[in-house]
């Protein structure tokens, strides 16, 4: 049993399942903030975060996306360190070979988005479940997470702080989204084109789509 | 051709190993990659010095043995040859060539380019035997094969076990060599009947002598002078999961 659950290939499928299912929350969480575009008011996005915030379902799941964001980030650094420890003398040259570049980088982009995700919590998480977020004007018991939002979109430095984290994690999204389907043996040259051209969509989709936001939020 | 070779010299295994520069002149393009080390270690051998130590055997890229990480890539800058099929035409008169040996944990270097590659065989090893029934010579096609996974097979039996996937994979892993194995039995009859604990020994083999985990880069493939291809190693993935589960 211990040498299924130390193999390198049992961590790769870890790895894998754990990241589309961050992945699937990223989406959730992209549709949620683009209420705030689409509702000037921000009645539709407090509404939104406010279900998100009570609903028993919800915040019991919540628990498993935290595993899950632990688990993907525990078991990449114990594959990265494995996996510089298996070259302990570098090369002199090397030239680039990788048939995707962004693959490189795999294990910086996840620290910067680590390094964003523990900042995000206490922007709003933080603020929220200690009750620090003032009541939504009219909307007794839900809180004004949208006011929040918009007085962090207003401050220039957190907009272009926050663009340049979303690029990360676009670039980190392009390679993960195909790989992952390698590492679960679901790679058939058939379908693997369209996976490489979904993963990339994809990426580009959820980059933008956080990017647009503040940008508009900004310069509004 | 005149070139200036920065090569790295190493004693032995528990020697510390320094780059060392050699002028080389008159070398004809023509000439092949290890003929013009040949070259030079005439020169060396001639000046009393200890000539550079490097793989080699068929020179006609079948065998494997030969190894080389030159200019920053294994088997030097063509794609799908070995080092013995590189010609100096690749080079242009006054380049610097710098060549190194495989670099990872569980190749250690013996002497100079030299490396230990015998974490390969311990691998083969590991996967144990193949059934065959022995007794008169069966018909041909007495098993049907579909034309489609005997070529597959084909493919994936001709990996070299060179090792230029794990010189030039980031990790120096060994998925590409060890998924290559697996497959050109898992993908056959005959070899499905010790295939689960093939796959399983083979991978449990492989993460104990050391090397790296896979990460998607694909270098493997694209180094590979036998052009394996990376859906060696998702078949590997599923073998290992079906494996695993039952």
């Amino acid at each position: 049993m211990s040498s299924t659950f130390y193999s390198s290939l049992t961590k790769k499928y870890v790895m894998s399942l754990a990241g589309l299912f961050l992945l699937s929350f990223l989406l959730v969480h992209l549709s949620i903030n683009l209420l705030l575009l689409l509702d000037e008011s921000r009645g539709l996005f407090n509404e939104a975060a406010h279900f998100m915030g009570t609903n028993p379902f919800i915040q019991t799941f919540q628990w498993v996306l935290f595993g899950g964001f632990a688990v993907h980030m525990l078991v990449g650094v114990i594959l990265q360190i494995q996996n510089w420890m298996a070259r302990p003398k570098r090369y002199n040259k090397k030239a680039v070979s990788e048939e995707s570049y962004l693959s490189k980088f795999m294990i910086h982009t996840g620290i910067i988005i680590a390094v964003f995700l523990v900042i995000h919590l206490g922007d709003f998480f933080v603020l929220k479940i200690t009750g620090q977020v003032p009541e939504f004007a009219g909307h007794h018991g839900t809180e004004d997470m949208g006011l929040l939002v918009i007085e962090k979109f207003k401050m220039g430095g957190y907009v272009l702080f926050y663009v340049i984290v979303l690029i990360f994690l676009g670039f980190h999204l392009d390679h993960a989204f195909q790989s992952a389907f390698q590492s679960l043996g679901l790679n058939n040259p058939k379908y693997m084109p369209f996976l490489k051209g979904l993963g990339r969509i994809l990426a580009i989709v959820i980059g933008l789509g956080y990017i647009l936001i503040p940008l508009v939020i900004y310069f509004k | 051709m005149d070139l200036k070779l920065k090569i790295w010299r190493q004693a032995g295994p528990d020697a510390s190993g320094k780059f060392v520069e050699y002028p080389i002149q008159d070398i004809s393009p023509e000439s092949s990659f290890l003929e013009m080390l040949d070259i030079l270690n005439e020169q060396l051998v001639a000046k009393g010095e200890d000539p550079v130590a490097f793989d080699h055997d068929c020179r006609e890229g079948i065998c494997g043995t030969c190894s080389l990480f030159i200019n920053g890539r294994p088997h030097g800058p063509d794609t799908a040859i070995t080092t013995c099929q590189l010609h100096m035409r690749r080079f242009k008169d006054g380049d610097t060539i710098v060549i190194e040996p495989w670099r990872a944990k569980p190749f250690p270097v013996i002497k100079d380019l030299m490396v230990d590659r015998i974490a390969f065989d311990e691998i083969i090893q590991a996967g144990g035997y193949v059934s065959i029934n022995t007794g008169p010579m069966p018909d041909a096609n007495v098993l049907p094969i579909p034309k489609k996974n005997a070529d597959l097979a084909m493919d994936a039996a001709s990996c070299i076990g060179c090792g230029a996937c794990v010189a030039t994979c980031k990790n120096a892993s060994a998925m590409l060599f060890v998924s290559a194995k697996v497959s050109q039995f898992a993908l056959l009859p005959q070899g499905k009947a010790e295939a689960k604990e093939r796959v399983r020994k083979m991978v449990a083999k492989m993460d104990e002598l050391g090397f790296g985990n896979c990460t998607n880069t694909y270098a493997c493939e694209v180094e590979c002078p036998k052009e394996i291809s990376v859906t060696n190693i998702a078949r590997m993935n599923r073998e290992f999961f079906m494996a695993k589960i039952s």
